[in-house]
């Protein structure tokens, strides 16, 4: 399974080794130490007030009666925490002509949408400050409000927020220039209108953050369920104008991610300013009515798209607009334009073909904001892309393998690029389609599908073909002039006792990246991975970086572990020579031992060394400088982003009198390159594919028409959960990035990026017979009941 | 959220637990299971300002058979029970059928099938199966208990016949004859989750021609409802594919359901129609 690892091949090789995490114990065994476990002492509670209203003018706040509440020690209005907290702005500076107005902690006057935090109550306990926010009286005046996106994009509709020149906030286009004329000679054009749901992270830990204002020090301490401490320490120093040095962000244990934790969020920012009026600690922890409300939502998107292919069934061009709505503000700082962005630039990726022209509009609406959340963009440009192959195949008779057979760029055409300007180093698109076919005995099933039919059994096949970003460079974010980081740093030392250490600025949220840090560290510098201890997440004791987001834990966390265990290990055999008098060059470490590399014979343990180095450096010549702690940064070079592949493929079974589906089993087969666990590749794609069945069958914000939330928890809120969800069958191949000495590149959304859209054609196939389809996601038994016409 | 500040008693007997909501003046709430309570309270849509427990009530508990025959089931049974109680399993086996897709195994240990019928959630399976099978309820108040039958003990939405104060004390179920045939089905999105709609289905065919039907639907409504017409449709058949369609055909006149933001009111209907057939077919082709 694995390749050839090469430069990476060592005796006691961890590279490529299903271990298990050394912290999974821990946590099942509940000695996690999540935000909310922590209980600083003088520790005040915050609540929210919540805006019932979509949109509305805050007339008046009479806090007086919860001010007086017992326990109460502060009530803070949007010009409270104004007065600390200088406002942000969700654009990036290469998203030209984005727009979206100023925020502040709490709003000034004017709420924009249903959930907005308004006033915050600041109390000995959580129920008494709940209790309080029952006293406080706003008056609201109601504005009109834009829910819909396509009212929302009229030049009459009311704006989202008040004063708006429009409910704009980005249009980018994009254009080869030779697509009409493709359209124009294309043998057939299959068409279709796309709308993709909207839905949300549903982290098992919800948002929780404590901040702790020192005023003695002036030094801020903010203990963050976040996967990116570096990125809040910069935020909270420059909008509250504290030195970086003096704020400190803590991510201890985090109960999930997906994305969802890397944005500024209002309450979180609100926290901080209420920890600095109170001169204590604060915590919120958001509850998950409050989650629904106010945490980022995904998607919303309503795509338009055709595609044109010769009579051969080769695709020749493709023509897409993507309209997605994005509440009343763009976040910050990552920006609510990055989705749609990767949308129109991801369409059409595995395929060959030239001619491309996108049109993408962004809109602001009188909902919660959406933004970055796990395959940012991936599965609405896959479903869109390979449901028009599907149907191309279909209007030509072909079958859907065959025709991506057909399309798919050959793996042999590498380096080279998309029509949308994305640079491929090397995939395995045709490699992957075979291994699926194989994996899933693709034509014993289309054999059984038609035996099926035949007696009343409507079981669908689909399959997808996708790309993954992974890997991102500077060209992300750094060139849009946010201050997020693409490289990483790691600091790895050796302890008096021979053990080793490594804190590394990649952060863990359950996927593992301690436990492949700790793999790679141990793999490069020779030592048993025991002996291993890897920290991350706080930015106080390891070095600045841009932590875990996009799948670049593995890709640039893992090279800089690499790189700086490989300097660590440099330094260790000098100091070896040194101390035996022989070239460094002869020596190796193996399993925690200096050995002499020919023979393998043992010449010193590295505790012992260690003790040399720490306790007798008067033994040592004078002039040995014995560095056993290595720091080193390190930042993707090449190619802008190191593009994954791979392929997925769906059975369903459709109950065609109730419109419900059983999905029956769902294959990957993925090439993230090198592969440094393959337990936790797997766990990767196999929770990813679970959120994009999630996405494709179950999870929905349903919003009524004036913007409120009508499904705001979990009993309205459908997770997918373990009875709905199939077995997941996972091939590996493996092109290994020439970027980096690792070769490694991202897996983390590889899942979820096409999983809805192999699901999409599954159901498609399986009402095929029926002469009807779907193309709405999530696919329910209301909308596909709907499609066959049943009520 | 945190649930607002509350007093709690926990009485030892019936008499104790309508004294205490009595001296409360109407913002006493009873417990049993806590299963609906519970989160409601956390939610603070209610707020009770003192919470009666009646888990503890020895006079709600026990599945016995009474002098005539029928099953005597306390208020305090348990979820669980009902599906693992050979008694239950006996005599009200639609509640045995049914008890599996009540929710998870963690709510069902503590769930009571009293706490489920007092709260009559249209869309929860106890309350229907109760229709179903005929049920008999007993409620003690300030003036002695009372038997309701079934029929009438649901209202509308959330509300019974019983007055504020009332306990339900226990369940009264014919016992079963021989011949008897039940079935439960319900479309839920997954496992657990409220359905879309179910349906119970007890006959009476002691030779093969359907004496007696009794069909009740949940989510069909405000309250659990039955099917008359399709149960009139089907007697005197021998559940036959005629008869299952009359039947399936008569509901029409039996559910009314209204649209939500989820489900159209015409495709419940359909979903309602679809189960019946199913269910019935599966009484049909058993053995
Ligand atoms: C996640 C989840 C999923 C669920 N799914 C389902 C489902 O699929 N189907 C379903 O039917 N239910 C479901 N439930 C609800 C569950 O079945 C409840 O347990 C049940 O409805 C109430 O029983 P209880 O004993 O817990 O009542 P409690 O929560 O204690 O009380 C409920 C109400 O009944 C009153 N009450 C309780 N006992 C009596 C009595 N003896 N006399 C008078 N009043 C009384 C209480 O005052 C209260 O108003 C679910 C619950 C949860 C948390």
């Amino acid at each position: 399974m694995n390749a050839p690892l090469g430069a990476l091949d060592r005796p006691n090789s961890y590279i490529g080794r299903s271990v298990s995490r050394p912290n999974a114990k821990r946590l099942l065994a509940g000695r996690g130490r999540y935000v909310t476990d922590l209980a600083l002492p003088r520790m005040l509670h915050a609540a929210f007030l919540r805006s019932p209203y979509v949109h509305a003018r805050i007339v008046s706040i009479d806090t007086e009666a919860a001010r007086a509440m017992p326990g109460v020690r502060l009530v803070a209005t949007g010009a409270d925490l104004a007065a600390l907290c200088t406002p942000w702005t969700g654009t990036l500076d290469h998203f030209k002509g984005m727009k979206s107005a100023p925020q502040h902690p709490l709003p000034l006057d004017e709420v924009t949408w249903s959930g907005q935090a308004v006033v915050a109550v600041v109390a000995e306990s959580r129920a008494e400050a709940e209790d309080a926010l029952g006293a406080i009286e706003i008056a609201f005046e109601d504005l009109p409000a834009v829910a819909d996106l396509d009212a929302a994009l009229r030049p009459d509709a009311d704006r989202a927020a008040n004063g708006a020149e429009d409910n704009l906030c980005f249009r980018a286009r994009l254009d080869t220039g030779d697509v009409e004329d493709r359209f124009a000679a294309a043998a057939h054009v299959v068409e279709e209108e796309f709308r993709f749901g909207r839905h949300t992270a549903v982290t098992l830990e919800p948002r929780a953050i404590l901040a702790d204002w020192d005023a003695s020090e002036g030094k801020l301490t903010v203990h963050h369920a976040t996967q990116t401490p570096y990125q809040f320490q910069d935020l909270y120093s420059r909008h509250y104008g504290i030195p970086e040095a003096n704020v400190r962000v803590i991510a201890p244990d985090i109960g999930g991610s997906f994305g969802m934790k890397l944005h500024v969020y209002h309450e979180d920012m609100a926290v901080i300013g209420l920890s600095m009026l109170c001169a204590r600690p604060v915590k919120f922890v958001a509850d998950r009515l409050e989650s629904f409300v106010s945490d980022i939502h995904a998607r919303d998107h309503r795509v338009r798209a055709r595609m044109a292919v010769d009579a051969s069934g080769e695709i020749l061009a493709m023509d897409v607009d993507d309209a997605t709505a994005i509440g009343a503000f763009s976040t910050y700082p990552r920006t609510s334009a990055v989705e749609g962005n990767q949308v129109i630039r991801l369409m059409g990726a595995p395929y060959r073909f030239r001619s491309y022209r996108a049109e993408l509009s962004v809109v602001f609406q009188n909902k919660v904001q959406t933004s970055q959340y796990r395959a940012v963009g991936h599965p609405i440009a896959c479903a869109v892309t390979e449901r028009l192959v599907d149907m191309a195949a279909e209007r030509l008779g072909l079958d859907p393998a065959e025709i991506r057979a057909r399309n798919l760029i050959p793996d042999d055409a590498y380096p080279c690029d998309s029509p949308t300007g994305y640079k491929f180093e090397a995939l395995s698109h045709q490699e992957s389609l075979a291994r699926l076919k194989a994996l899933m005995d693709y034509d014993g099933l289309r054999a059984e599908q038609a035996t099926l039919r035949a007696r009343g059994v409507h079981r669908g096949i689909g399959i997808a073909s996708f790309v993954e970003i992974s890997n991102p460079s500077p060209a992300f974010y750094g060139i849009g002039g946010a201050r997020i980081s693409a490289q990483d740093g790691a600091v790895v030392s050796v302890t008096p006792s021979g053990e080793v250490r490594c804190a590394i600025s990649v952060t863990e949220q359950g996927q593992g990246t301690e436990t492949i840090v700790g793999q790679i560290v141990a793999d490069q510098l020779g030592v048993p991975r025991e002996r291993v201890r890897v920290t991350t997440g706080d930015t106080e004791t390891t070095p600045h970086g841009g932590a875990t987001w996009a799948c670049r834990g593995a890709g640039i966390g893992g090279e800089t572990a690499l790189q700086a265990a490989r300097r660590l290990r440099s330094n260790i055999l000098s100091l070896a020579g040194t101390i035996l008098q022989a070239k460094p060059a002869d020596l190796d470490l193996r399993d925690g031992i200096v050995v002499e590399a020919s023979s393998g014979s043992e010449r010193i343990a590295l505790s012992e060394l260690a003790r040399i180095a720490y306790f007798r450096s008067d033994t040592l010549p004078p002039d040995t400088s014995a560095q056993l702690t290595v720091a080193h940064h390190y930042a993707p070079q090449g190619y802008p982003f190191a593009f994954t592949n791979g392929i997925q493929g769906c059975h369903v079974e459709l109950d065609a009198e109730t419109g419900f589906v059983t999905i029956l089993k769902h294959w990957v087969v993925e090439d993230c390159g090198r592969i440094i666990n393959p337990l936790l590749v797997d766990e990767q794609i196999r929770g990813g594919v679970v959120q994009g069945l999630g996405a494709a069958f179950f999870e929905e914000c349903r919003y009524d028409e004036d913007g409120q939330l009508t499904n705001g928890s979990l009993a309205d809120y459908l997770v997918p959960m373990a009875c709905e969800m199939p077995d997941i069958v996972v091939g590996h191949i493996e092109t290994p990035t020439a970027d980096t000495v690792l070769g490694a590149k991202g897996c983390g959304e590889a899942g979820t990026a096409a999983s809805s859209a192999a699901a999409l054609n599954a159901v498609n196939d399986a009402m095929r017979p029926f002469g009807a389809s779907i193309a709405q996601l999530p696919m329910t038994p209301t909308r596909i009941l709907a499609a066959l016409g049943q009520f | 959220m945190k649930a607002q500040a509350f007093s709690y008693v926990r009485p030892a007997t019936i008499a104790q637990a309508l004294d205490a909501f009595a001296g409360a003046d109407g913002a006493a709430t009873y417990i049993a299971g806590g299963q609906s309570l519970v989160p409601a309270m956390a939610l603070r849509l209610q707020a009770p300002e003192l919470l009666i427990d009646i888990a503890h009530l020895a006079e709600l508990r026990g599945i016995a058979l009474d002098e005539d025959g029928g099953l005597r089931l306390g208020a305090l049974t348990r979820h669980a029970e009902a599906h693992d109680d050979p008694l239950i399993a006996a005599h009200a086996p639609l509640l045995a059928l049914a008890a599996p897709f009540v929710a998870h195994p963690a709510i069902r240990n503590r769930g009571t099938l009293g706490g489920s019928v007092a709260l009559a959630d249209p869309a929860s399976e106890f309350p229907a199966m109760m229709l179903a099978l005929g049920a008999t309820i007993e409620v003690a108040g300030p003036e002695g208990t009372r038997r309701i039958a079934a029929e009438d003990f649901f209202q509308d939405l959330y509300q019974t016949t019983m007055e504020p104060g009332e306990l339900l004390v226990a369940f009264h179920i014919p016992a079963a004859r021989p011949g008897d045939r039940c079935v439960f089905d319900e479309l839920a999105r997954r496992r657990g989750d409220y359905a879309l709609v179910g349906c119970g289905v007890k006959l009476a065919m002691p030779a093969g021609t359907v004496d007696e039907a009794r069909i009740a639907f949940l989510a069909v409504g405000p309250i659990p409802t039955r099917a008359r017409n399709a149960e009139d449709a089907l007697a005197g058949t021998r559940l036959d594919a005629e008869g299952i369609r009359a039947a399936q055909a008569a509901l029409g006149a039996d559910l009314d359901p209204q649209d939500d933001d989820q489900v159209p009111g015409a495709m419940r209907l359909h979903l309602a129609r679809v189960l019946l057939g199913r269910l019935l077919g599966r009484l049909a082709s058993a053995p």
